[in-house]
Order: structure tokens, then C-alpha cells, then sequence
């Protein structure tokens, strides 16, 4: 089984607990206007890697990974969750923390072959780091090019199979941190039992150099991070309190 | 024996007549810490007075173009100044090089050319008495090794492919075991020598000679050590009494050391368990409290960060930033398995918070996977605030060094005083392929007669033809060539050391080793990373000589891509420990001075900024004058997989091929560590770990971002103590140069978003 990787870093500190390997993954269908990885947006790009040989180029990082672990990111990682499940597969008897950052747009929980593929997942998977977008859906669209419905079934469903989530939610100025929103998104996840972070990831322009060289126009042209204040606020408002 | 000074202590070996043996105290009375920082003191309002008027000076002597006074007349020895102070009301722990703060002093054993010219460039005059003896009357060892060069080496040394060399400078890196003076005092170790050199007898072989000689030299040494203290009104003779009487009777050794040689790196050893003893011992007798004990280690610090020598600009360009190596070690593990932690391991590092962070002393924290969680936490935290901690790995060294040895300079390690090592700097290994290339024609330095290249070597076959490189034919005729230079290195090294010992010998610290003592014949490596990947686009990519005129290949191009060393790629990393395998394999070959075990480093400091200046474009796409990568780190930006492939392409260098040491810089933004303050701290302990356990050997440590140094390039009067480490110690970064701040700037700060 092969998978299409974008690029590999082998010290990543944000993308879930502790020291971790992240893998990115080649491919995503949304196109989220803040996106910072356009250049993995293609599913024919990036290189084509065996989940074995990817197993193995993880484990020579073993020794640094004992607060920490792996995590499949991407991209889409769940566009390719039958690689992504044997790569697990291979890591888990090792003793690896494993988590999987992803937007859960390719759930789909009418499709018994989808809902099928997503459970054999959860049992090698110790975390997922959810992105909701958007809380509302025609802001969502919007945003991405794609209704929210899937994002948040693969919530419920993540919460019902009583799997760790880490909730994640771009702030980004005019688009994604109005209180109301905010408010919103906090009682959905409210509603989630197995919630145990939520993280804001302000909004930043570092992404623009790659839309330039991949000559795509850079959606949010002029955009600013969001002032400390306003991060200050989506932080209190996103702070679980049951 | 019984000392008065010993009450309280627990006997050993150590308190034998006849015995030397610090490390047997240390280990029958030290008490290992295995807590966190919280009992610690704030600075007291001496110390602050103290540090303020040394911020004041430090400003001055920035303004004044970085030498605020120079002694131009009086010859530095143990006793050629009278007291200086900076404050004396203040001043818990005395004694200065001159008999003024910021004074710089006059020592022209190493070189009187080098003297002057250093005094010049800063607008001051030799004493033309002084200029007259040491030009008429006393050699130096600048003059003894340049009457026994040959022609061979200069050109070698004037293309730059053998630099840094300690020719026309102390050649440092020799650390004293100042911790006997506290213990036994000087009177008693006077004695010890006295007796060995009773027993240098026998056949009068010029060794025995030199043996007896040098023996005598020990003991004046030993003799003037005393004069010095008595200058400051103390009595070193006889053991130390207390906290305060150790730290001051151990500073004088040292300050005797700074004050006899004006060595490369002046290192000072390992000294916190040692003092800790007394200062543990000073808490229970009530005689001293946590803030007075702190009081006394600040004031220590505060010292040694006020060394400074007389050096000419150049120097200062190839090792930048004024340094002077007075590398502490800290911490550690014990061969028993307890820690050697001790809360003045803290006490020491703390120093960066109370005075706030600076390069010297080059604070160095011996890691083990089996540290103390607490210390281990204490260091990572101070590390990500003040970046002036480097790391090295115990549980590498401590298996044939022990658990006494310290570090000189960045990477070295000795035992100490029972090893004293021969510093070698550096061959350029990435301007050696050039060579081979070229049959040993210089692709830069032209013959001064006949304007042509330079022919450094002996005529050797170059590689002909426009063609690609074929990789066969270039290994070949690198091995050769660096055959070729290996030998010269190491017999240009055995003729520097001969003359150092014969012209500027280290008395003073020779005297405080064991009369027997290991040495080390340290060589040197730069260009490995340029090197490794310029091989590995000759074997992966197609490499195209560019020749000029002459036919001297000058430039390379390079159709396709290749594995590039610092991605944990093994076919590049592989060709990085073959090179160091087999120029260690070719120096061990020679002959080497006084029966030193060659050992070699992969180290640059600053100077790969220099050496790069004087290197051709090279076949991995490296245009010529650009930097070469420090130490033993990937080239600029071609690391791509993140942090930790970086680490482990590094930690695959046999370090048992380069046991003098293999240097690694990390730089990374505070933000790609972690998200809180918590989990950054949490997560450099963890990479410490893990690069520890896999085999790293070095790492230095900086924590900011790309912005505050920028910030710092155009502002320096914002940033007075911004300390940075460069591949084995620290500066700081206003002290730095435009271009080898440029080249800290660009060098690859981990960053991820």
C-alpha cells in the first residue's frame, strides 16, 4: 500500500502532545482561503511512499518521541485513510501515540464502506485533531467550497465511538472570530463528549510565499493576524466549560 | 594528613601524604541534588552595584572600539601588577588580569609582532624597551615556529587550506586543575612537585632535561601563584577554610593561568561539585546562608565574564566576538550512578538570571539521559530565556574519560588534570576535494611570481576532461590528497607545539597536573558538510567542471538533484563519516609530539565564515566566498525534513574517530518548540534526550527568532547582553562581526508553522 506524501518534519512541536513526527499528506478537496499548504492541495502531487518504508523512516525517530508521537497531517490525511491505517498499524505495536489532524470533510456517514473504513481507523488512532472551519454552514461554503455537515458528523461521530479530540479553529479577522460564531461553535462543542483541547490557531500570512510560487492568487491578499486581543477573546469563549 | 581546613570532611585517598586527588574528595563528600530551582537567591545589592559598574565599563568599552585601555609596557606575569578592583568595598571574590578593570595586558610570549599590531589596531604604542627585548634578546614562539617552516607549509597556510593555526597565538586549551589550589594549598603541592622532581633522574636524555626543566618552571609558577594572592592580601599556602577562601583560592589559580597565557581558550574545568562541598559545609555550620552563598558564586561569575586578552583584529574575525572560552562543565553522571548535580550546579547557572545572560563563562551542562528531571528542566527552561547554555553528552564521554573531565574551548574533553591536549585548529576538508580536483593547484591563491595557481601541493594528477565528475576518480584522488595533507598537518602541528613548549610554556598550569600527564594531539576538521555533499552530487548528480583559462576547474554545473547531508538520508551521510574516518585514520598514521594520542574535532566556531572567504565554489552548488556550514552542521537551508533529521545525520559521525569533539549548532524559534512555555520545556528535554541517546555529541542551543536578531543587527544599544551560541560557545551577537551576523541570521533556524 502506498500513499502520496507531501514532505515529512520530524520535530513538530504544534500539531498535537509533545515531540512529534508529522507527516503531511499529498492531496486535500477543500480549498480554504487562509489555506498555508496550497502546494498540498493536489492529488497528483508530491511522492509516492510505501507505509512500510514510511513505518520505517519513523521509528529511526523513536528515541525523541516519548512525550510525543506521530501525526498525519496534510493535505487530507483521511482522503488516504487505508494508508494511513496501515502505517498505524505498523507503528502501534511500538508503542507510538498517533493522531491524525484532519478536516473530516470525506466523512461520509451514509456511506457504510466510509463509516466502515473511519472505525478500523479509530482502533490504531489515539487523537484526532479536528479543523472546524466554520461553524456556519453557508460561511463554511464560503470559506472552503464545501458545507460543514461532514465536518461535524465526523464530530459526533468521533465523540460517539468515545475517541480524543482536539477541537481546532482558525481565527482569522472578519471571517471566523465574530462572537457569534464563537458562541456557536462553543456549545457544538459542548456537545462533543470526548473534547480534551480546544486550540485557536490564529490566522498568519506565511502561507502567501507558496500561493506566489505556485502561481495560484492568494485569496486573503492583505489580510492581517488577528490582534492579541481578539485571540485573547476567542480563547475565552472556546475555554470548555460544561 | 590533617588539616585544620579539612574538619568536617570525610577522608580518603585524597588526604593521603603524597596524594593529589580531587576527585576522590569530591566523591567522599559531595551530596548530589536531585531537586528543582525554587531554593535560590536573588542577586544582592553588592552584586547588582558590581554588575552595574561592569555594564558600565562593558558600554564604554563598546563605544571606545572594543578596547577600553591596554597595558603597552608592562609584561604580564603572575606578579607584574599590583591589586586591581573594580569596586573593592564590593568585592567578595578579587583580583583582576591588570591593576585595572578592562585593562587589557601585554603578553608577547606567544608573538611580539602579534602584540603589536593588536595595540596598534586599537591606537596604542608599544613600549619600544619592550619591543627591543623580545625582538633582540628573548624569542618567541611566533619567531621559533616561523624558523622552522618550511616552504611547503606556508604556502599551505597562506592558501588557507590548514588555518586558525596556533602559530603566531597561545595556543590554550590547557586547563589547570584550580580546584587543588583550594583544597591542598600551594605550599603542599609545591611539595609534590619538589618530589617529582627528585625522582626525574637518571640518564640526562633531552627528555629527562626538559622534564627537569620544565619541573622548575612548575614550581617558580607555584611560588609566584603564591606572591599573586598575597598582592590582594590573601594566604593561599595552606588549604582552604571555607566557601569563600575556596572560590578565591581557585580563582587565583585560574586568574594566574589568564595571567601567565593569552591561550586561544582559556578554560577554567569542572568546578561545582567541588565547591558545593564547601558551600554545603559553610550552610550547616551556620557561617553561610543561601543569599550569601549565592552572593559568592554571582561574584565568581562576574569574574571570569571580565577576562579579556589583547588581540589583533583578524583574530578577532576568525573566532569573533572578543571570546575566551572559560568553559565551565556542569553536572553530569557519576561512575557509581549517583549525579554530580549539586544545588551549586544551580547556583551557577542561575547566574544567567541574576546578572542576566552573557557568553563567558561558556556554561557547559554534561547531559545524561539519567540527569536529574529537576536540573534537566532548570536547563532547558534557562536555555530557551538566555541561549547561553551548550549541551554535551556524558553518557558519550564519561565511559573512557571518568566522571572528572572537563571541557576546553567547546568540545574537547580532558580529564582534569591528568590530560593537556595540543590544539591543532583546522584542515579545510571541503578545499582538499577542491584540490584533488585540481592536482593541488590553489583554486583562488596565485603564485606571487608567476601569477599563475598556486601549486600548494606536490604536483598531483587532476581530474581532466569537461565530462561529469565520475565519482570513482574524484574519491580517489581525494583520499589521496588528503593523505598529502594530513601529514603535512600533523608535521606542522608537531613543529608548533615543540616551539610552544619551548618558548611559552604553560607553567602555571602544568604545575596544577599531574606531573604524568595524557596528551592529546587535537586536530582539527572544517568543510565537512560542503564537502560530504559535494561528493554526493558528484556520485547522484551529473557535475560539470567549469575551467578558466588555465584550466583550473573554478566553477561546477550540476544537472539533476542528490541527497543532501542533514535530512538523515544515509547515502549523503554516509560520505560525511567516511571523510572523518579516513582523515582520522591518516593523521593517527604519523608521528606526533611527545607521544600525544591524535585525536580530531569537527569544529569551526565562527571561522567557517573565514574559511569559506577563501574557498572556490565548490561541486555541491556552493558559490566561493560564501560561508561553509560551523562545526559539523548541514549546509545553510539544505536541511528540509525538519530538526531532527538534521540531529540524527549529525549524531551518525563516528565519534570515536573524533574524540576531540563534534559540534552542533540548533537554532530554533521559540514558537516551532512548542506552544506553551510548558511543552517547550518539556520538548527540548526531549530532544536533549533523545540526540544524547542516539549518539549526538554536542549541541548548542539558541532559542529566538529571526526577527530579534534582525532587530538586533540595527539596534545593538537595545540588546547589550544578547548572547547566541555559534558551534561551541557563545557571544555576543553586538560583538560579532556584519557578515558572520549575516551568517547567524541565515544560517537554518527551525521554524514551523
Amino acid at each position: 500500500m502506498t500513499g502520496r506524501i507531501h514532505s515529512f518534519e520530524t520535530f513538530g512541536t504544534v500539531d498535537g502532545p509533545g515531540t512529534r513526527f508529522v507527516v503531511f499528506m499529498q492531496g486535500c478537496p477543500m480549498r480554504c482561503k487562509y489555506c498555508h499548504n496550497p502546494d498540498t492541495w493536489d492529488f497528483g502531487g508530491g511522492k509516492e511512499y510505501s507505509a512500510e518504508e514510511v513505518a520505517h523512516n519513523i521509528l529511526r525517530y523513536k528515541s525523541y518521541l516519548s512525550n510525543g508521537g506521530v501525526t498525519v497531517s496534510g493535505g487530507e490525511p483521511l482522503a488516504q485513510s487505508e494508508f494511513v491505517y496501515e502505517l498505524f498499524s505498523a507503528l502501534k505495536p511500538h508503542g507510538l501515540h498517533t493522531a491524525i489532524d484532519t478536516s473530516g470533510i470525506t466523512f461520509d456517514k451514509t456511506d457504510p464502506q466510509c463509516v466502515g473504513r473511519q472505525q478500523k481507523l479509530l482502533g490504531v488512532t489515539d487523537l484526532y485533531l479536528l479543523d472546524i472551519k466554520h461553524i456556519d454552514d453557508g460561511a463554511h461554503k464560503s470559506l472552503t467550497g464545501f458545507s460543514n455537515s461532514r465536518v461535524l458528523d465526523f464530530a459526533k461521530f468521533l465523540s460517539d465511538n468515545g475517541k480524543d479530540i482536539w477541537i481546532r479553529h482558525v481565527l482569522a479577522d472578519g471571517i471566523t472570530d465574530s462572537d457569534e460564531y464563537l458562541y456557536t461553535l462553543k456549545n457544538f462543542i459542548n456537545s462533543l463528549k470526548t473534547v480534551r483541547a480546544v486550540e485557536v490557531l490564529p490566522y498568519h500570512s506565511m502561507g502567501e510565499v507558496k500561493y506566489e510560487k505556485l502561481g495560484v492568487p492568494y485569496p486573503l491578499k492583505g489580510a492581517k493576524p488577528p490582534a492579541a486581543d481578539r485571540i485573547e477573546n476567542a480563547r475565552k469563549i472556546l475555554t470548555l466549560t460544561r | 594528613m590533617d588539616f585544620k581546613a579539612w574538619e568536617g570532611f570525610t577522608s580518603g585517598k585524597w588526604s593521603n601524604k603524597g596524594e593529589v586527588n580531587v576527585r576522590d574528595f569530591i566523591q567522599h563528600n559531595y551530596k548530589p541534588y536531585d531537586g528543582d530551582g525554587k531554593f535560590l537567591a536573588p542577586p544582592t545589592k553588592d552584586t547588582l552595584a558590581l554588575w552595574d559598574e561592569i555594564l558600565v565599563l562593558s558600554d564604554k568599552e563598546r563605544k571606545a572600539g572594543g578596547v577600553l585601555s591596554a597595558d603597552v609596557k608592562t609584561v604580564s606575569t603572575l606578579t607584574s601588577h599590583g591589586a586591581g578592583y573594580i569596586d573593592k568595598k564590593l568585592e567578595k571574590i578579587v583580583g583582576l588580569q591588570t591593576d585595572e578593570p578592562f585593562k587589557r595586558a601585554l603578553q608577547p610570549f606567544g608573538g611580539i609582532k602579534m602584540a603589536e599590531q593588536a595595540l596598534n589596531m586599537y591606537g596604542y604604542e608599544i613600549d619600544p624597551e619592550v619591543k627591543n627585548i623580545f625582538t633582540k634578546y628573548r624569542k618567541t614562539h611566533n619567531d621559533g615556529v616561523y624558523d622552522a617552516y618550511t616552504p611547503e607549509m606556508r604556502r599551505a597556510r597562506s592558501a588557507h587550506i590548514l588555518t586558525g593555526l596556533p602559530d603566531t597565538y597561545g595556543r590554550g586549551r590547557i586547563i589547570g586543575d584550580y580546584r587543588r589550589v583550594a583544597l591542598y594549598g600551594v605550599d603542599y603541592l609545591i611539595e609534590c612537585k619538589e618530589n617529582d622532581k627528585l625522582n626525574a633522574d637518571g640518564d640526562m636524555t633531552p627528555d629527562k632535561v626538559r622534564d627537569r626543566e620544565e619541573l622548575s618552571e612548575q614550581i617558580k609558577a607555584l611560588k609566584a601563584l603564591k606572591q599573586l594572592a598575597a598582592i590582594y592580601g590573601c594566604d593561599i599556602s595552606k588549604p582552604a577554610e571555607n566557601a569563600q577562601q575556596a572560590i578565591q583560592a581557585l580563582y587565583f589559580g585560574y586568574l594566574a593561568a589568564v595571567k601567565d597565557q593569552n591561550g586561544a581558550a582559556m578554560s577554567i574545568g569542572r568546578n561545582s561539585t567541588f565547591l558545593d562541598i564547601y558551600i554545603e559545609r559553610d550552610l550547616a555550620r551556620g557561617a553561610l546562608d543561601e543569599k550569601s552563598a549565592q552572593e559568592l558564586i554571582d561574584q565568581f561569575v562576574m569574574k571570569l565574564r571580565i577576562i579579556k586578552f589583547m588581540r589583533i583584529k583578524e583574530y578577532n574575525e576568525l573566532f569573533s566576538g572578543d571570546p575566551t572560552w572559560v568553559t565551565e562543565s556542569i553536572g553530569g553522571m557519576g561512575m557509581d550512578g549517583r549525579t554530580l548535580v549539586t544545588k551549586t550546579a544551580f547556583r551557577i547557572l542561575h547566574t544567567l538570571t541574576n546578572l542576566g545572560p552573557a557568553p563567558e563563562p561558556n556554561l557547559t551542562v554534561l547531559w545524561s539521559e539519567r540527569l536529574p528531571e529537576g536540573f534537566k528542566r532548570f536547563c532547558a527552561e534557562l536555555s530557551i530565556k538566555t541561549s547561553a547554555i551548550q549541551y554535551e553528552s556524558d553518557d558519550l564521554m564519561r565511559p573512557e574519560m571518568g566522571d572528572d573531565y572537563c571541557i576546553a574551548c567547546c568540545v574537547s574533553c580532558m580529564r582534569v588534570g591528568k590530560d593537556m591536549q595540543f590544539f591543532g585548529a583546522r584542515a579545510n576538508l571541503a578545499k582538499c576535494l577542491l584540490y584533488a580536483i585540481n592536482g593541488g593547484k590553489d583554486e583562488l591563491a596565485k603564485d606571487k611570481v608567476t601569477g599563475k595557481a598556486m601549486q600548494v601541493s606536490p604536483e598531483f594528477a587532476a581530474v581532466t576532461g569537461d565530462g561529469p565528475l565520475k565519482f570513482d576518480e574524484v574519491i580517489k584522488k581525494y583520499d589521496n590528497m588528503m593523505d598529502w595533507l594530513a601529514g603535512l598537518y600533523v608535521n606542522v602541528l608537531n613543529l608548533i607545539h615543540y616551539m610552544h613548549d619551548k618558548y611559552s610554556y604553560e607553567a602555571l598550569e602544568m604545575a596544577l597536573h599531574d606531573t604524568q600527564v595524557r596528551r592529546f594531539f587535537a586536530t582539527g576538521i572544517a568543510g565537512l558538510s560542503c564537502a560530504a555533499d559535494s561528493l554526493s552530487a558528484i556520485k547522484y548528480a551529473k557535475v560539470y567542471p567549469v575551467r578558466n583559462e588555465e584550466g583550473i576547474a573554478v566553477d561546477y554545473r550540476i544537472e539533476g538533484d542528490f541527497p543532501k547531508y542533514g535530512n538523515n538520508d544515509d547515502r549523503v551521510d554516509e560520505l560525511a563519516v567516511w571523510i572523518v574516518k579516513s582523515f582520522m585514520n591518516k593523521v593517527k598514521s604519523h608521528f606526533t609530539y611527545r607521544e600525544s594520542v591524535p585525536t580530531t574535532s569537527i569544529l569551526t566556531i565562527t571561522s567557517n565564515v573565514v574559511y569559506g572567504k577563501k574557498t572556490g565554489n565548490t561541486p555541491d552548488g556552493r558559490r566561493a566566498g560564501t560561508p561553509l556550514a560551523p562545526g559539523a552542521n548541514p549546509m545553510h537551508g539544505r536541511d528540509t525534513n525538519g530538526a531532527l533529521a538534521s540531529l540524527e545525520s549529525v549524531a551518525k559521525l563516528p565519534y570515536e574517530y573524533a574524540r576531540d569533539g563534534i559540534s552542533n549548532t540548533f537554532s530554533i524559534t521559540p514558537e516551532s518548540l512548542g506552544k506553551s512555555s510548558e511543552s517547550r520545556i518539556g520538548n527540548l528535554v526531549n530532544l536533549m534526550d533523545g540526540y544524547v541517546k542516539n549518539g549526538g555529541h554536542h549541541l548548542n542551543v539558541n532559542v529566538f527568532s529571526r526577527e530579534t536578531l534582525l532587530d538586533a543587527q540595527a539596534h545593538p544599544e537595545k540588546y547589550p547582553q544578547l548572547t547566541i551560541r555559534v558551534s561551541g560557545y557563545a557571544v555576543n551577537f553586538n560583538k560579532l562581526t556584519r557578515e558572520q551576523q549575516d551568517d547567524v541570521i541565515s544560517r537554518t533556524i527551525h521554524s514551523s508553522y
